[in-house]
């Protein structure tokens, strides 16, 4: 299904000398949709982002946004905005001139910069506050600010680079569901950056898991979650255990775990999570098994560490991992 | 407990204090007071005359030298304001390893470990009449006769002033440069400003505090310099501070107070008119 507004990255690499940040990487990205990029630090999540962006040269290979080329031009021709991590509002300009920053780069009269810029703080809900510094804001009104500001560009695609890690988690959770809701309704292509897999889950239309400098897995969260290709996958996803069986590997939700018939193993610990208690055991061949138990389950028959349990699972949750 | 604070509070200011005390606000007290006093040609009478002042003000000759002084000033000021932004933003944003960083930075410095007259000195035998300035432009056939206004004029002066004064640009405009976040310099490419545009409309609104104290570091050691005019102008041009320093020769100390307290606050004024302009105090 290949619409004339999707961007792909074909063999997209990045080498810093001899060590290769992004090895061929090749992904068709949905038109519209809001994907993240996840993978723990250092697996070229962060690089990616930043060659769509422009900001860091490609060393091989191509990225088309709309059938075109874009891999060799400067950052602000490429149809992409980019909301940096520290945000990088300009400190010396006040919260309107900041938005209006790239309309003043390209010659546009003070009036209509500014009847622009106060629009897109409408958008973002930051219209009271725009004859402020940036000091005088918060974390999440810089983040608003920020976001207006890549947006007034009208780019077709919005690159985020760990766009929420700067905010407290209940800030977080508030934010997150905001950008959701702007890219919804601005109906342009999102990429996120996030080393956090609950983030990723939340939000994204497709989840694209990078691990040492390739994708590992990419679609929709729950296919990711629910299906995970590989090890890495299944473990970085988390709430799985990863089992071998037959000498076959398997991963097997910890939800679907049921303590009573079946393996036999001994408790190592108990965690109590508030909705449920999650209980760690050894097994025989000295494999981790983490049992999901529901709260009200668990206390009708409390286990306690050290004692000696049996692991059950029915099979159609076995779900078999690539090598 | 709250009385022990206040007293311990005064404890630790007052060394500080004191020495301020001793070596800055009383001298320059001594001069205000010393600056009323009347002097002949064989005594100093101790009273309250605003005569110095009054011949000081009346006189052309002050006119003339402190406008003198004040144009050494803007143009040793415009010169160091060129070469030490562009060295400092070479350094700070062209260089990217931090070890040829620090290096370049510490040989900038290099030529301050000799004593400033010897540096001021060692360009007379370089711009004399049959210099080795003089002798390779004839060698090479661009001029016949040796250059007279490269040594004793104001072009002499200035230079050693430049050379001289420059690093006290350098270092603080390299300091504000050195803590613009980077990231700010890609955002503003982000968002389509080309090199000029973002030197105009990042980096040279985030350096001003720098740029600021450079300024009065440069300011207050030209308006404040005799021993640059006299040398390199070769007693051929006054300013200020040789004005004051002629008075001390002739042990003329009430007028020379006086030139100094309205040397004095002609400097305070203009740092004064400056700080107006940026906030300097969040960058120290």
């Amino acid at each position: 299904m290949r619409t004339p507004n999707d961007l792909e990255l074909a063999k997209l690499t990045k080498r810093y000398g001899d060590t290769v940040a992004v090895n061929g990487i090749s992904h068709l990205f949905a038109p519209a949709s809001y994907v993240c990029l996840l993978g723990p630090s250092g697996c070229g999540k962060s690089t990616t982002l930043r060659m769509i962006a422009g900001h860091e040269s490609v060393s091989d290979g191509n990225i088309v946004l709309e059938g075109k080329e874009i891999s060799h031009l400067p950052p602000a021709q490429r149809g992409t905005a980019m909301m940096f991590q520290s945000y990088a509002l300009f400190p010396h300009l006040s919260v309107r001139d900041n938005v209006a920053f790239s309309l003043k780069m390209k010659g546009v009269d003070k009036a209509t910069r500014h009847a622009k810029a106060n629009a897109l703080l409408e958008l973002v809900a930051m219209t009271h506050l725009a004859d402020r510094m940036p000091a005088q804001l918060s974390g999440g009104q810089q983040q608003r600010v920020a976001l207006a500001r890549a947006l007034i560009t009208e780019p077709r695609v919005l690159l985020l680079d760990e766009p929420l890690s700067a905010l407290d988690p209940f800030l977080r959770i508030r934010m997150r569901a905001e950008l959701k809701r702007l890219q919804r309704e601005l109906e342009i292509t999102f990429i996120h950056v996030t080393h956090g897999q609950d983030e990723a889950l939340a939000l994204a239309d497709e989840v694209v898991v990078m691990n040492n400098a390739v994708i590992e897995q990419a679609g929709p969260p729950r296919e990711v979650w629910g299906k995970p290709r590989t090890e890495f996958v299944a473990r970085f996803m988390g709430g799985h255990n990863v089992v071998t069986v037959d000498g076959g590997r398997y991963a097997i939700r910890s939800d679907m775990i049921r303590l009573g018939e079946g393996l036999p193993a001994t408790a190592t610990g108990v965690e109590y999570q508030g909705d449920r208690v999650a209980v760690t055991a050894r097994t025989a061949t000295d494999e981790e098994i983490v049992a999901l138990l529901p709260e009200d389950a668990f206390f009708t028959q409390p286990i306690h560490p050290g004692d000696a349990v049996q692991l059950g699972w029915d099979a159609r949750w076995q779900h078999p991992l690539e090598a | 407990m709250k009385k022990s604070d206040t007293l311990r509070g005064w404890a630790l200011a007052s060394p500080l204090a004191l020495v301020l005390l001793a070596f800055l606000l009383l001298p320059i007290a001594m001069i205000m007071v010393v600056s009323f006093w009347q002097a002949t040609e064989f005594a100093i009478v101790p009273a309250f005359s605003l005569e110095n002042y009054q011949f000081l003000f009346s006189s052309p000759v002050t006119y003339k030298v402190f406008w003198a002084t004040l144009r050494y000033a803007l143009i040793t000021w415009a010169l160091t304001l060129l070469i030490g932004f562009t060295v400092a933003y070479y350094l700070a944003f062209h260089i990217r390893s931090n070890t040829a960083q620090t290096a370049l930075f510490l040989v900038c410095t290099i030529p301050f470990l000799t004593s400033n007259i010897i540096r001021m000195i060692s360009w007379i035998p370089f711009l004399g009449r049959n210099g080795i300035a003089n002798q390779t432009l004839i060698g090479m056939g661009v001029i016949e006769e040796p250059l007279e206004w490269l040594l004793y004029s104001d072009f002499s002066v200035i230079l050693a002033f430049v050379h001289l004064y420059t690093l006290f640009m350098i270092v603080p405009i390299f300091n504000t440069m050195m803590r613009i976040d980077r990231a700010l310099i890609e955002a503003a490419r982000d968002n389509g400003a080309s090199g000029w545009q973002i030197l105009a409309n990042v980096i040279i609104p985030l350096s001003k505090p720098g740029i600021m104290i450079g300024t009065i570091f440069v300011l207050t050691l030209v308006m404040g310099d005799f021993i640059t005019v006299r040398f390199m102008s070769g007693s051929q041009s006054a300013n200020v501070g040789r004005l004051i320093s002629n008075d001390i020769a002739l042990l003329q100390y009430p007028s020379a107070s006086a030139t100094s307290v309205v040397l004095l606050v002609t400097v305070l004024l203009i740092i004064g008119a400056l700080m107006r302009f940026v906030n300097i105090r969040k960058e120290l």
